[in-house]
Parts: structure tokens; C-alpha cells; sequence
């Protein structure tokens, strides 16, 4: 193989990289360069410089050291067996290139994943010290994300935390089952010791030392997980599942959830079909109220005939229609748990009706002002001047709220 | 110029610039505090000529304004919105303050909300200015400098210029924008006057890497246009390098998601073969089973690991196995691991596990004869948000474990079990029994095993009242201490 420029290798290895969903640059500590005089910060808030016409955002440069990879997972581009045209950057050229494009304000950071060569050692050593030279040779103060390779030694994960605002393992598929499937050569039981590990880690690095009682730096930003959905027979049930059980087992920032995605010259064990986006954007919601709501995981999907979630209306949604008992609730004396069960009351908005209540009754219209669309809401609540009466059981109820929740998009 | 003309209906004040913040801050004090009425009031904006000075008087002497510490904040933001009618609002918002200091709590009041709508709107701008401004590189070496043309809805260069100031500190920038720029040398923060586009540099080498990158992180079969342009909307394209791909980008998707999808599966590649012989054929067989007879407690434990006895393994982390000598006089028996235990691979490490350690040794017990262990060996619990709430295991399960826990018994050959807890007494025993009742108690099984009872130290840990909790503590060390008697007989 001739040379490749730097350019051609950019290509190959951010094309290899777009499978992976993660693109966040939040919830790190703050950090900025007044002190160190050099470039880069951190701010909780990420920044998303950019967005491809796919609709994901760009936050960081998302690309891999390299696309070689002695492993054989049939739903991954970079598959040994693939037939994908391969290429491997320098530590030198990713440094270069993240600071080239940070310094134009293009992203926020790097966010560095590879294909597994020789030994997972060598490869997250690899990894390990593009983010080293990054943070200490060329004061690199912007975010990193470094994908972590669960074989790779404990001293190299040690130090990947060290440079590293998150790590992430990626659990690949929502079962071990899945797993063992469609990756015969990577071991779930090693993915969830790794997990498990960082775990630990992070816990006992929150912790200050005993000598100098300052905190260690340790993956700022924690850790978070991809799945991919629809690669295997998962239901949404067993997927939600599997996430409510990594976020409490190893306090995952985030459980990804990436729509299987046809991939060029792809593996015939696959299906080859058009990405599930939209079952996709619903285990989103899902795994929102798992997380913001206050709802636990058997709860969303209870009473459903076939543990899917429903792709015309929201979880929530679909939930209340199916827990009708519990509503209508009073807007003007419901706690905040139970406002939050109420379909299309987001976080923000009951924080809004709580903190407005305390001064006056609010009625229907005061509700709609507060939210984007109140007819979803009307058959759930109770506001002054406004009781749902017999709308809240009626038969026709969820078709008549699609309807009307259709006729907003279209205007 | 005549204090005479506060008499007057109408007052215009003028301010400095379209941010002079403090100039309307100062003159809606004294207009307040002077009861000049909402409706009295023009605001104009000098616009770089001198402006006619209407004095305005202080207010009456000692009279002080009060509102909410929050509002000037949120005016101050507010105050950066290019709609020209916002001074004329806030000096509104301020006057109703005075009557109704709750009102910025009434997220529901047609004022509020528009201040709110307006605080919004320049948030969403200073986020995407951070976003999108993009800078070009001129020059090199000691020369080198950034220069970015950026053009924001709102006035918002001032409110923003720290941020890149934080970020940016190590290089020397210049933002350029109609209404205002920005400049750092590397120490200092010039705040200048407007500029054209044409005064920023037209081009930088980088940009074709950039370019090179957008088309490339882009996925053709995820094609969601309005997604994209909810949060980058064409009013921004202008200035974006990566931007002018994007109509052949979303044109081309649909062809080549579907080639991608056409495209059948080839054979594997060349060095493919290769790869599986050098790193997986010598890899030894996946665990053919675990039924193999363990020699020793490493082997044993060993083949636990790929326990699938019960269906536990699935939600777990690991199986924890039990720890100790070979040669242990006792074992202790307890439930199951817990989050810790799950976590850490070890047993009795958890919060409960420490309150063991501790009673043991106040009551003597010497650790180094001691093996601990646990009835059933995966953790099993309802995950809550980022908590994992232990669950009891069920008979079945206990019954399944059985299989470990007597090779762990037939292998270390111990004088005594100690059952800590009711899961544990039904695993040694077979059958459940009342371990409040029988506490204390040793029971001799049919193959001479003596058993003795006592109660899981969580019980201790799940006492709030303190009183009770040292009584339990107390009886708890006192079980420990007839261990140890019963160890030395």
C-alpha cells in the first residue's frame, strides 16, 4: 500500500468512526487556559460546532488511531473480514489535527476509539499517549474522550483516566447472547470487569487522597456505553433492561443507543434494511424517564403485549394510556412525581408550575403557555376551571391525541 | 437640560450604545425612584453622536429602589436582544417589580414569559456564536493570529468575548462582527467597533480538512435534514466552511444508502485468514462446563466463573467467590454479594462486610483460620436510577448455589459453619428455620456438621435507632465471641 496523506487517512478513519453515537463534550469538570496560558476548555455545557445533514451533532473530532482490527464483530465496517479500505494515523498526526481544528474553533475535542492491532496493550498505549502529549506537551485544556479497550492493562486504563474526561466500553449489544453472536471473539464477561473496574476507579479517585487530600484526576466526565438496536432480536423491553442495569451497576453519564446501520459491504448475518431511527429516538425517550422521571425499568413497558415500545407516540404517553387509573392529575396540588408521570409535562416545565403555583391557581391556558402543546395534556389534567370528565376514559382517546398531535406538525 | 422638564409628560433618555447596560440601569433608577410612569419614557440609543443630555434629577434624598437580585441578572441578559422596544420593556418589568416583587415567579404572566422568550433568544445566540464562529489562521511563527467573522443575531460580542478569552488563551484571535469586535493579544481584551466581512481573511488550508471530515462523519442512511437545521439553520451557512456540502451531501444520500445496502456481502478479506490463526485459533475453547471436579479452592473457583445455574449471572457483574484458607477451622456463611462485592470480585467488602470485620476482631476471631463465603454467589437486585437495590434470592436459587458451596465444604473440611442470616441457614440446612428465635444455637447437620446460628450483619447496619442498634451490635460480638469458644474447642 502507497503512502496515504493525511487527508486520505482522514477520510478512512472518520468514515470508520461514524458508527459510533457518542458525541458528547458535557458534564467534565470545568477547565479553562488563564493559568496555563495554552489552548482549550471545558465549560459543563457541551458545544456542538457543527451538524451533519444526518442530524447528529459535531462536538469533537471522532475518529480511529487506526481501522485495522484482528477482531470479526459482523455488524462493525472495521471487521477483520471486511473488504474496507484500512488505514492507521501517527500519534503525531492526531495531535496535529486536533489542535489545527480546535484552535479554529471547529470542535470541542477528541474523541479517539481504534481498531484493536497486535494486542489491546499496544493499541491503548497508543491511545494513551496521544492524550498525554495532548495535555501535557501541547496544554490541551478541550475534551477528551478516549474509547476504552476492555483487555488493556489496569496501569493504561489508570493513566487513560489520568489525561481523559471520559472513557467508554462499549457493551456492544444489548445481550450476552448478542454478543457472542454476532462478536464470537469478544467476551461480555471481560466488558462488564471492565465496566466494573472503571467503577471503582472513578470511585476511589472522588475520594481525597490521604496525604495531599486533594482529589486525583480520574475521567472527570465518567463513563458511559453504546449498544446497538436492531442488530440482533432484542425487544425494547430486554434492551431497557440491560440499560436500567448498567447505569445502576457501573454509574454510567450515558447509555448510547445507535440504530443498526447497513455498512458497506456488511456481513450476510445482517439485516440489511434502512436504520431503525425511530425506535432508536424512542429508547431514547425511554431511557429518559428512567433517568429524569422517576419511572423504573418494568414499569415503562408494563401491560404491553409485545415488550416493544409504541413508534406512533411517546413512551410516556403510551404509558399514561395504559395506566388511566392514575389520572387526571390536579395541576394545582399533584407533587412534582406525579406531575412528571403527566405526557408532555417536561422536567423544566413542572419545576415552572410548582414554583408559579405558590402564587396562584393556574388554569388550562396558564398550562399551555408553559408547554409546547396542551393537547396531549388535556385529558390528564385537572386545572382550575378545567376537568377532563369522561375525555380521560374514552376509547377513541389515543387516536383522537395522534391526530391532534399530528395536525400541530404539519402546521 | 432643565430639571424643570421632569415636569413635562415625556422624558427621553439616551444611552451610550445598543449594550450600555449601566446607562439604563442609572437612568431607570432615578425615573423610578422619581415615579416617571412607563408610558412617559423615550429610550434612545447615541449611535457614536453626542447625545443631548436629559439630566436626570436623583431621586427623592434616602429613597432606595429595591428588586429581586434575580432580575438584574436576567435584564442584563435580556438587555443584549436587538428588539429596540427592550428598554422601553424592562424599565415595564422593573415598574410592575415594585407592586408585585413575586412576578418574575409567575412563569405564566404574558411579561415574564416575554422576558424570559428574550433571555432565551440571546442564550441560543451566545451558544451558537461559541459554536460557530471559525476562525482563519494568517501568518506564521511569532505572526501567527486567528481571525473569525461571525455574524449573531443579538448584541452579544461583549457578553461573550471571556468565553473565548478562556479557551482560547495561548493564541492571539480577533472576532469580527457588524455591531462590535474582539480582540486578545495573548494579555489583553479589546472590545472595537464593527466590521465588514471583507476585513477577515477569505480562506484557510485547514478547511479542507475540515471538509474532508464533515462529508466523512456523515452517514447517508441516518439522512435528518430538519434535525440538522433546527440546530444549525441556513442563516448561519454563510459563514460555515463545511456548510456549502451539505445540499450535494443530503442530494447523494439516498443513492448511496441504498448502494450501501445493495452492496452484497463479498468474501472476506485477503488478510483476513491470516488475522484468526495468528490471534484466536490457539485461544482456548469457551468453558465447555462447569461440572468438571475441582482439587483445590483456586480450580473451584476458577470454573465458577462461568456459573449459568441459575439465571443471577445475567444481571451480575461476577460470581463472587469465597475467600480464605484452605485450611479454615470455620466458615461463615452469609446471603449474597452485594453492590461492593459484585463490583470489587470479593466477598463481605461492602458496608456490612466492614462491620463483620470489625466484631471479629474486637471478639478475637483470628481472620487467618477463617474462610467467608456466601449462599448464593451472584448479587441479585432491582436497579433504581444509580442504585441497585438488593433483592432476596429465592429458594431456587439458594438450592442451585448448593452446588458450589458443598464443594467449597467437602474441600476445606471445616469443625463449624456459621449461618449469618436466614438465606444461609436454609443453604446449610436445607430447610428454613427462624434465626431470631434460634440465634445462638448450634445444630448438628446429618453428616456432623455443626451449624452455628446468627443473623446477617446488614440486620445491624438497618437499625436507625441508635440504642437498639448497640444492643444488636452487643449480642451480635457476643455470637462472635462463642465462635471463637467453640473454634478453640
Amino acid at each position: 500500500m502507497s503512502a496515504l496523506s493525511v487527508r486520505e487517512k482522514l477520510a478512512v478513519l472518520s468514515d470508520a468512526a461514524k458508527y459510533d453515537a457518542s458525541c458528547a463534550s458535557s458534564g467534565s469538570a470545568k477547565r479553562d487556559s488563564l493559568k496555563s496560558g495554552g489552548i482549550g476548555s471545558t465549560e459543563g455545557m457541551g458545544i456542538c460546532h457543527s451538524y451533519a445533514p444526518d442530524g447528529r451533532c459535531i462536538s469533537l473530532l471522532k475518529i480511529l488511531l487506526t481501522n485495522f482490527c484482528i477482531y470479526d464483530c459482523s455488524y462493525c465496517i472495521n471487521r477483520s473480514s471486511s473488504n474496507v479500505r484500512r488505514a492507521r494515523f501517527t500519534i503525531e498526526e492526531v495531535v496535529k489535527l486536533t489542535m489545527d481544528f480546535y484552535r479554529r474553533n471547529y470542535i470541542e475535542g477528541l474523541f479517539l476509539s481504534s481498531g484493536v492491532i497486535r494486542s489491546p496493550d499496544e493499541t491503548m498505549g497508543e491511545m494513551v499517549e496521544v492524550a498525554r502529549r495532548l495535555r501535557l506537551e501541547e496544554k490541551f485544556g478541550g475534551y477528551i474522550h478516549l474509547k476504552t479497550i476492555p483487555e488493556a492493562s489496569a496501569e493504561l486504563i489508570e493513566k487513560a483516566g489520568l489525561y481523559a474526561d471520559r472513557l467508554s466500553i462499549n457493551v456492544e449489544l444489548p445481550t450476552d447472547e448478542g454478543v457472542k453472536k454476532l462478536a464470537p471473539e469478544k467476551r461480555p464477561e471481560t466488558i462488564r470487569l471492565s465496566m466494573a473496574g472503571l467503577r471503582r476507579k472513578i470511585e476511589e479517585k472522588a475520594e481525597p487522597t490521604l496525604r495531599t487530600k486533594k482529589r486525583e484526576r480520574f475521567a472527570p466526565g465518567g463513563q458511559s456505553t453504546q449498544m446497538i438496536i436492531g442488530a440482533d432480536k432484542t425487544s425494547d423491553d430486554g434492551i431497557l433492561h440491560s440499560s436500567a442495569r448498567l447505569y445502576g451497576s457501573y454509574h454510567l453519564r450515558r447509555v448510547y443507543y445507535s440504530a443498526f446501520s447497513p455498512i458497506p459491504d456488511s456481513s450476510s448475518s445482517l439485516p440489511l434494511q434502512k436504520p431503525p431511527l425511530m425506535r432508536e429516538h424512542r429508547l431514547y425517550q425511554a431511557d429518559w424517564l428512567m433517568r429524569f422521571y422517576g419511572f423504573s425499568q418494568p414499569e415503562i413497558l408494563a401491560g404491553s403485549s409485545d415488550g416493544m415500545l409504541d413508534l406512533a407516540i411517546d413512551p410516556k404517553l403510551a404509558w399514561a394510556l395504559r395506566n388511566r387509573g392514575r389520572f387526571p392529575v390536579d395541576i394545582n396540588r399533584a407533587d412534582r412525581e406525579a406531575l412528571l408521570r403527566v405526557p408532555g409535562l417536561g422536567t423544566k416545565v413542572v419545576a415552572k408550575i410548582l414554583e408559579t403555583r405558590r402564587h396562584r391557581r393556574l388554569r388550562l391556558e396558564d398550562v399551555g403557555r408553559l408547554c409546547h402543546s396542551i393537547a396531549k395534556l388535556r385529558p390528564f389534567i385537572v386545572a382550575e376551571g378545567w376537568s377532563p370528565g369522561t375525555l380521560t376514559d374514552k376509547a377513541g382517546l389515543r387516536s383522537k391525541i395522534v391526530q391532534s398531535c399530528e395536525q400541530l406538525a404539519l402546521f | 437640560m432643565r430639571p424643570a422638564e421632569l415636569d413635562l409628560a415625556r422624558h427621553t433618555v439616551w444611552l451610550e450604545s445598543e449594550t450600555d447596560f449601566a446607562g439604563w440601569r442609572d437612568a431607570a433608577r432615578r425615573l423610578a425612584l422619581n415615579e416617571i410612569r412607563p408610558e412617559d419614557i423615550g429610550w434612545r440609543v447615541a449611535d457614536g453622536s453626542d447625545p443631548p443630555r436629559d439630566i436626570l434629577p436623583d431621586g427623592p434624598h434616602g429613597a432606595q429602589l429595591v428588586v429581586p437580585r434575580e432580575f438584574i441578572g436576567r435584564a442584563e441578559t435580556a438587555f443584549c436582544h436587538r428588539d429596540p422596544g427592550r428598554f422601553a420593556f424592562l424599565y415595564r418589568m422593573l415598574w410592575r417589580l415594585r407592586a408585585e416583587p413575586k412576578l418574575l415567579a409567575i412563569a405564566s404572566d404574558a411579561d415574564t414569559r416575554r422576558l424570559e422568550t428574550m433571555e432565551k433568544a440571546v442564550r441560543r445566540d451566545s451558544h451558537k456564536m461559541h459554536a460557530f464562529v471559525r476562525f482563519r489562521k494568517i501568518g506564521d511563527g511569532a505572526d501567527e493570529r486567528y481571525v473569525a467573522w461571525f455574524e449573531p443575531d443579538h448584541f452579544i460580542v461583549e457578553r461573550n468575548a471571556d468565553f473565548f478569552v478562556r479557551r482560547f488563551t495561548g493564541m492571539r484571535w480577533t472576532i469580527l462582527t457588524p455591531h462590535a469586535s474582539a480582540d486578545w493579544d495573548g494579555e489583553r481584551l479589546a472590545i472595537g467597533p464593527g466590521a465588514n466581512k471583507e476585513d477577515a481573511p477569505a480562506e484557510d488550508d485547514t478547511e479542507t480538512l475540515w471538509r474532508t471530515y464533515f462529508e466523512n462523519i456523515f452517514n447517508p442512511a441516518r439522512l435528518k435534514v430538519k434535525a440538522m437545521q433546527k440546530e444549525m439553520p441556513k442563516k448561519y451557512w454563510r459563514n460555515l466552511p463545511e456548510a456549502s456540502l451539505i445540499p450535494d451531501l443530503i442530494a447523494g444520500a439516498d443513492k448511496a444508502a441504498i448502494a450501501m445496502i445493495a452492496r452484497m456481502p463479498t468474501t472476506p478479506a485477503p488478510h483476513h485468514a491470516k488475522v484468526q490463526a495468528k490471534h484466536w485459533l490457539k485461544r482456548e475453547l469457551p468453558e465447555a462446563g462447569d461440572d468438571k471436579a475441582a482439587n483445590t479452592i483456586p480450580e473451584l473457583r476458577e470454573a465458577a466463573k462461568g456459573c449459568r445455574r441459575c439465571p443471577l449471572w445475567r444481571d451480575a457483574t461476577q460470581t463472587v467467590f469465597g475467600e480464605g484458607p484452605a485450611g479454615a477451622k470455620v466458615i461463615f456463611v452469609g446471603e449474597q454479594p452485594g453492590d461492593q462485592e459484585d463490583i470489587a470480585g470479593k466477598p463481605f467488602v461492602g458496608p456490612a462486610g466492614k462491620v463483620f470485620d470489625g466484631i471479629l476482631d474486637e471478639a478475637g476471631v483470628d481472620r487467618q483460620k477463617v474462610y467467608v463465603t456466601n449462599a448464593v454467589k451472584h448479587f441479585k437486585f432491582e436497579p433504581r436510577g444509580k442504585r441497585r437495590i438488593h433483592s432476596k434470592p429465592n429458594a431456587g436459587e439458594v438450592q442451585a448455589c448448593r452446588w458450589w458451596i458443598d464443594q467449597e465444604f467437602a474441600l476445606i473440611k471445616p469443625e463449624l459453619a456459621v449461618a449469618l442470616g436466614a438465606t444461609a441457614a436454609l443453604s446449610l440446612l436445607g430447610k428454613a428455620i427462624p434465626v431470631t428465635k434460634m440465634r445462638g444455637q448450634v445444630i448438628e447437620r446429618e453428616d456432623g456438621l455443626r451449624v452455628f446460628i446468627t443473623i446477617h450483619p446488614s440486620f445491624i447496619l438497618r437499625i436507625q435507632e441508635p440504642v437498639e442498634k448497640e444492643a444488636e451490635r452487643e449480642r451480635f460480638l457476643r455470637d462472635m465471641r462463642e465462635v471463637r469458644r467453640l473454634m478453640a474447642a
